[in-house]
């Protein structure tokens, strides 16, 4: 049965006929006020459910925390979304027409989805400027990379983006004598150089100390509107300084999602977090 | 400290600059303390002396195009004797052809070492070497192409690392016993020699000996520059980040192979430059200069001079090699023995080269 389907799925006429197949519309289409759509989705790795059935939907502009216990699969769903992990099942769409389950990692990136990973990795011998400069949009093959002059307007979008990060007085410091913190935020920076719509941040604050905390805090909601942004974060006050809408995950999928204090007198997060 | 992102322009740094300077003021002077100052004079600068400083030159040259890839990209290759010796080997197959008739044999169509061997013919691939403008694209393009080649197929499967490393290896070892074969029609063992003269120049004259020194400091000038001029430009700085972080590279949308690649390629075409300018200096090329300890070396005068500076390659290329025919001659047995002993040191107690010890005495100052 399952050969049939598979047969039946690569003789379809568009997938014999490329020029058959619908062309996918590479423009980010947010018509509908929804920037993301996560539907059905479950991954098994080696016989173990990390994600099962989950549904998430995030709003253009939308600034989403998402919380869940350790090993409730949040890295992995984030893993989705940029392509680095296929799921077995279930559909995932940028906007209206994009799917993201056809598009390749780099493709993933350049369409607007810019990932900060759990681990801060800037480049340690080049400037903060220069980090900045190589994350920039632009075109990015050999020889034109060779030939690159930053223009003006390049000049003014970088000088922006150390605004936003607050790095401005450490414009010309190597990034790897940035403190952790510093390191966090210039890597939030090189994402916004490349101008996403969506940007997944995962675990930022931590290893920081509460000052940088704040900052992070305050940074993030000021790129809420702009981007939609989806957090990963363990610390819960942190969570309730930012979050609006916050959502649960617990074994691979969406256990309760609402503002803070919603979730947080939910039985079933109560039980999963103290009961657990 | 960088106060601002460099752009296109070339911009020379300290240590750069002072040895372009110093680069520009031997080469002014050494032709003239060789060819008029009288030869009873102490400032007199012998032939020999002249030759040996070109041949330096141009392992200097080569040290530079192993810095390129080494310091900045990363790629630690144990091969690039392998570049060298092939612009060497084009080279000598033109000033082979230029013998004519003058060999052992007085052939006027065959090397000496063809007519020894019994062949007849000319094989397919000594063709177009009579012509100087052929043999010079060669130079180039044989390294360029090959190293391409090798960097297309290694690179794209994501060989990295250590096992890039012993690839390398591989490659200049191979090249070593295909040339040591006699059917090979390089020579074989003896490889290539007796050169008579280049563009019509004797080889064995002063003035000659002179224009190839100039030649060899003009190309480690142009190459340091090129280098410079890379390294200082925003593909410079994707080199950096792909050396020390290549996948966070590849994600921010670089195409890191085909970064490696050219680069690979621009370091071995001049490494091949490097090895054609020293074989009419030397007289002779031969499989040899495939040695795997050959290319070995090179990435130690790298190391001892100072990796990712450029001018620690040439200051060290030059050091290395002093050091060499100064100790060969008063020690043959010693010389490995100091090379290993100089590279265990650095590496303990100067893991910047002496080009980190002299920019730390220069902030300090
Ligand atoms: N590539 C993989 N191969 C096998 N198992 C994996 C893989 N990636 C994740 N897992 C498993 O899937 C589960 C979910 O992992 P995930 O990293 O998504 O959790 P998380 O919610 O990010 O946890 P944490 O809060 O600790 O970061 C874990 O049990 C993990 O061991
Ligand atoms: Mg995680």
């Amino acid at each position: 049965m399952k050969t049939l389907d598979t047969l039946r799925t690569t003789m379809r006429r568009d997938q014999v006929w490329d020029f058959m197949r619908p062309k996918q519309g590479l423009e980010l289409d947010m018509s509908h006020g929804t920037i993301l759509y996560l539907e059905d989705i479950s991954v098994t790795f080696d016989g173990f459910r990390a994600i099962d059935h989950l549904n998430l939907y995030i709003d253009a502009g939308e600034l989403r925390c998402i919380i869940g216990p350790n090993g409730a699969g949040k890295t992995t769903m984030m893993d989705i979304i940029t392509g680095k992990t296929r799921p077995d099942t279930g559909t995932a769409w940028f906007g209206q027409t994009i799917d993201l389950l056809r598009l390749s990692e780099p493709e993933i990136a350049s369409l607007g989805i810019g990932r900060k990973f759990q681990k801060p990795t800037v480049f340690e011998p080049l400037s903060v400027m220069e980090n900045l400069e190589l994350a920039m949009a632009a075109d990015k093959r050999v020889w034109p990379t060779l030939r690159a002059r930053l223009t003006a307007e390049q000049r003014t979008r970088i000088d922006e983006v150390l605004e936003t990060i607050g790095l401005q007085k450490h414009r010309a410091q190597r990034a790897g004598a940035l403190s952790h913190g510093q390191k966090q935020w210039l890597e939030i920076g090189m994402l916004l150089m490349q101008d996403p719509y969506l940007l997944l941040v995962d675990e930022p604050v931590a290893g920081m100390t509460h000052q940088e905390m704040d900052r992070t805090a305050e940074l993030l909601k000021s790129l809420a509107g702009k981007h939609s942004v989806v957090v990963v974060e363990h610390d819960m006050d942190f969570v309730r300084s930012i979050a609006n809408k916050v959502t649960v995950l617990h074994q691979g999928s969406v256990l309760a999602e609402g503002t803070m204090d919603e979730v947080q007198n939910d039985p079933r997060v109560i039980e999963v977090y103290l009961g657990g | 400290m960088r106060s601002d992102i460099q752009t296109g322009r070339l911009q020379l740094d300290r240590g750069g600059q002072i040895f372009l300077i110093l680069l520009a003021v031997t080469t002014l002077l050494v032709p003239i303390l060789n060819l008029a100052v009288p030869t009873d004079s102490p400032l007199h600068v012998s032939t020999f002396t002249v030759t040996l400083l070109g041949k330096y030159l141009t392992y200097a040259l080569l040290a530079v195009a192993v810095d390129l890839v080494w310091g900045y990209l990363g790629i630690l290759s144990l091969g690039h004797g392998a570049f060298f010796a092939l612009g060497g080997y084009a080279m000598g197959m033109y000033l082979m052809r230029q013998i004519g008739d003058r060999g052992v044999y007085g052939n006027p169509d065959l090397p000496d070492f063809m007519v020894f061997l019994n062949w007849h013919e000319l094989p397919w691939f000594w063709h177009g070497f009579d012509q100087f403008w052929f043999s010079a694209l060669m130079v180039v393009l044989v390294p360029g192409v090959l190293a391409f080649v090798f960097g297309w197929l290694t690179f794209r499967s994501r060989v990295t690392g250590v096992y890039l490393s012993i690839i390398t290896q591989a490659l200049t070892y191979a090249l070593m016993l295909a040339f040591f074969r006699n059917e090979m029609g390089f020579g074989g063992n003896n490889g290539l020699t007796d050169f008579k003269d280049l563009l019509g120049f004797d080889l064995q004259s002063d003035a000659t000996r002179i224009g190839l020194f100039i030649a060899s400091a003009l190309a480690l000038a142009g190459g340091y520059l090129a280098c410079r001029y890379l390294v200082n430009s925003k593909l410079g700085r994707v080199a950096v980040a792909i050396r020390d972080a290549e996948s966070r590279t590849r994600f921010i949308g670089y195409r890191v192979e085909q970064v490696k690649l050219w680069i690979f390629a621009f370091s071995a075409v001049l490494a091949g430059i490097a090895g054609a300018l020293y074989v009419p200096q030397v007289g002779i090329i031969n499989p040899g200069e495939f040695s795997p300890l050959n290319s070995i070396e090179i990435v130690v005068w790298v190391a001892i001079g100072g990796r990712a500076t450029l001018y620690g390659a040439v200051l060290g290329a030059l050091l290395v090699n002093y050091g060499k025919t100064y100790l060969t001659g008063v020690m043959p047995d010693a010389w490995l023995f100091a090379l290993g002993g100089l590279f265990v040191l650095v590496t303990l107690f100067l893991p910047q080269g002496i080009a980190g010890l002299l920019r730390r005495k220069g902030a300090a100052a």
